[in-house]
């Protein structure tokens, strides 16, 4: 029974540290059919940014609870700097190239990003644990949890509201789920596609750095964190069917719970469970378990 | 086209001559760039069907583990039975693998065989008796009972790879001016009037999987006995990125592209690395970015340039 609840517990808080990260990686591709390497990049930026400013503000002497607020911060603007810089300075110019030319464009953007986040703020890991032990622990079933991890959960299903509630409920969202239909016709009745292009990639980046920002207080920020968590995100999009939010929801909870279910029974299966999950989802849904069907070109 | 196998043969011939007086790193360079301008050959007979794969790291780290673990195991060090094993194995697990992605085209071909790739990598990285993370070392490998040692030692290897990529290359010629190389293209265009002409596609892709990965087996052989070294980092997916990298860098359009591309990749990367350790990934994915926008059909369309204006 004890077991059973680390599972499910360990598993649900995997999988919305998974579904933040996936779903900036989903709308970007979704809206603009750009399966966006780079985004490993977003993550590891939103985890500097964060560690070294909740460290600036700390060591200021400020009350400790802003120190969330320096995450939140952090995230935003170094997401939609680095969002905006990409988009306008390089996406720009190569819109309408085939899918796997623009996988090998972020590609680039990825090994050009990691390089600068080296020149930026070195090669020395750094640490913000202190968000982290602020919160305490809770004790379910005999088992204890960082307070930090459950209020994730509660982030992530908050990031899955405003996005549904944003795509579904508003008329900016509408006009998005139009360009994602249809790009030509959108662009034929008068959406300014362009422009949705640039909120969709600034808003997917964000995403991507706050899961950044969220991540840093529980690890050490250090080089190389951004090329292991994009691979991770295209599990889970692949899964769940590229370019769905509900499907990266999904796949996120599937990773999530057969990951935790591999550590706590089999350790050794930890990475292959992941991959074998996503192999066999797609042996029998081709496309993921949420995508949209696509016609063929005869 | 008799002519144009002679000149190929001479080539290789010359560059292994060459081998004689170069400097040993340049040796031991253009030994790695070789082997992985193989891996990248059988990338080019995926990509001229219109699939990209992200997982060739898969068979590249197989062929390596291949050798390594046989060496050790069976008590042999001939050089070329270790890298027959290589091939045999690598093609065994494609005949599987294969079965399953031929349904799958664009970018699920692509994060499809990269999930394959990670599993790999995912079970080395957690097998101590490989040696985890880390890897092991590989014996020093034999030819016909020869020993090389000191200064011959990698000469050896790259005379099987120099080997390899002349007779894999003079294979690969002929196969993309035979019915089946053309199938491809074909298949790229549009699949349902191939069928129509009573092909099957599903069998053209299966096949150039096939070689693909016997290709990618061999390279990665050879750089098991080249680097005296394996480790599960040759199946991480920025291993196979680096091979779709080399196949843009050089180009689809020659047999020739794969090799100049990967002899370029690691002449940029250890010059770039010495230039300034700190930014090498940078150079790269500059160089990447610059060849994407000016040089779309990688070095060689450069090549074709000159040669088409000299003969109108």
């Amino acid at each position: 029974m004890k077991l059973v609840i680390a599972m499910l517990m360990d598993g649900v808080i995997y999988a919305s540290w998974l579904f933040i990260i996936a779903a900036g990686l989903t709308l970007i591709y979704g809206v603009m059919r750009i399966l966006n390497m780079a985004h490993g990049s977003f993550y590891a930026i939103g985890a500097y940014s964060g560690a070294s400013l909740v460290g600036f503000y700390l060591a200021g002497g400020y009350p400790p609870w802003g120190a969330y607020l320096m995450l939140l911060g952090a995230a935003i603007v170094s997401g939609a700097l680095v969002g905006i810089l990409i988009e306008r300075g390089l996406l720009r110019i190569m819109y309408g190239r085939d899918e796997v030319v623009m996988i090998l464009v972020t590609y680039a953007i990825l090994l050009i990003l990691e390089d600068v986040i080296k020149l930026i703020w070195g090669v020395d890991a750094y640490f913000a644990y202190q968000p982290y032990t602020l919160l305490g622990r809770t004790k379910m079933a005999g088992i204890s949890f960082a307070n930090y991890d459950i209020a994730l959960i509660f982030v992530a299903a908050s990031i899955c509201f405003l996005l549904w509630w944003g795509l579904n409920r508003t008329r900016q969202g509408k006009l998005l789920q139009a360009v994602i239909h249809d790009r030509d016709t959108a662009a034929f009745l008068g959406i300014n596609v362009t422009k949705m292009f640039s909120i969709t990639f600034v808003i997917g980046a964000v995403l991507g750095a706050l899961a950044g920002s969220l991540t840093a207080p529980g690890i050490s920020v250090m080089p190389g964190i951004g090329v292991e968590v994009i691979i991770l995100a295209f599990a889970v999009v692949v899964i769940g069917g590229l370019g769905s939010v509900g499907g990266a929801l999904m796949g996120a909870l599937i990773v999530g719970l057969a990951r935790s279910a591999a550590v706590h029974l089999y350790p050794e299966a930890e990475l292959f469970v992941i991959y074998g999950v996503m192999g066999l989802v797609l042996a029998f849904r081709p496309q993921g378990l949420f995508a949209i069907a696509t016609a063929r070109k005869i | 086209m008799r002519n144009s196998t002679l000149l190929v043969l001479g080539a290789g011939v010359a560059v292994m001559a060459a081998g004689m007086v170069m400097p040993g790193w340049l040796t031991f360079l253009l030994t790695l760039a070789l082997a992985k301008g193989l891996v990248v050959m059988g990338l080019l007979l995926l990509m001229k069907a219109g699939l990209v794969s992200f997982g060739q790291g898969l068979y590249y780290c197989l062929g390596a583990y291949c050798v390594g673990v046989a060496g050790d195991y069976l008590e042999t060090q001939n050089a070329l039975f270790l890298m027959l094993i290589a091939v045999v194995v690598c093609v065994a697990l494609a005949a599987v693998i294969g079965l399953l992605l031929c349904r799958y085209r664009d970018i699920f071909f692509a994060m499809f065989s990269m999930a394959f790739s990670m599993i790999l990598y995912g079970v080395l990285v957690k097998s101590s008796a490989f040696g985890s993370s880390d890897g092991f070392n590989v014996k020093p490998p034999l030819l016909f009972g020869w020993t090389p040692t000191g200064e011959p030692g990698p000469l050896m290897a790259y005379g099987l790879a120099v080997t390899a990529v002349t007779v894999v290359g003079i294979f690969v010629w002929n196969y993309l001016r035979s019915p089946m190389g053309y199938a491809g293209e074909a298949v790229r265009e549009n699949e349902i009037r191939v069928e129509y002409l009573g092909s099957s596609v599903r069998r053209i892709i299966y096949i150039k999987y096939l070689l693909a990965a016997a290709m990618a087996g061999l390279g990665g052989g050879i750089t098991a006995l080249a680097a005296g070294h394996i480790d599960p980092e040759m199946a991480y997916w920025t291993t196979s990125g680096e091979f779709v990298f080399i196949a843009l860098m050089g180009g689809t359009g020659h047999v020739a592209g794969p090799v100049i591309g990967a002899v370029l990749f690691e002449l940029i990367r250890t010059y770039a690395f010495q230039i300034s350790p700190y930014t090498w990934q940078m150079i790269l994915g500059i160089a990447l970015l610059a060849i994407i926008l000016y040089l779309p059909k990688g070095v060689w369309s450069l090549v074709e340039r000159f040669t088409k204006e000299k003969t109108s």
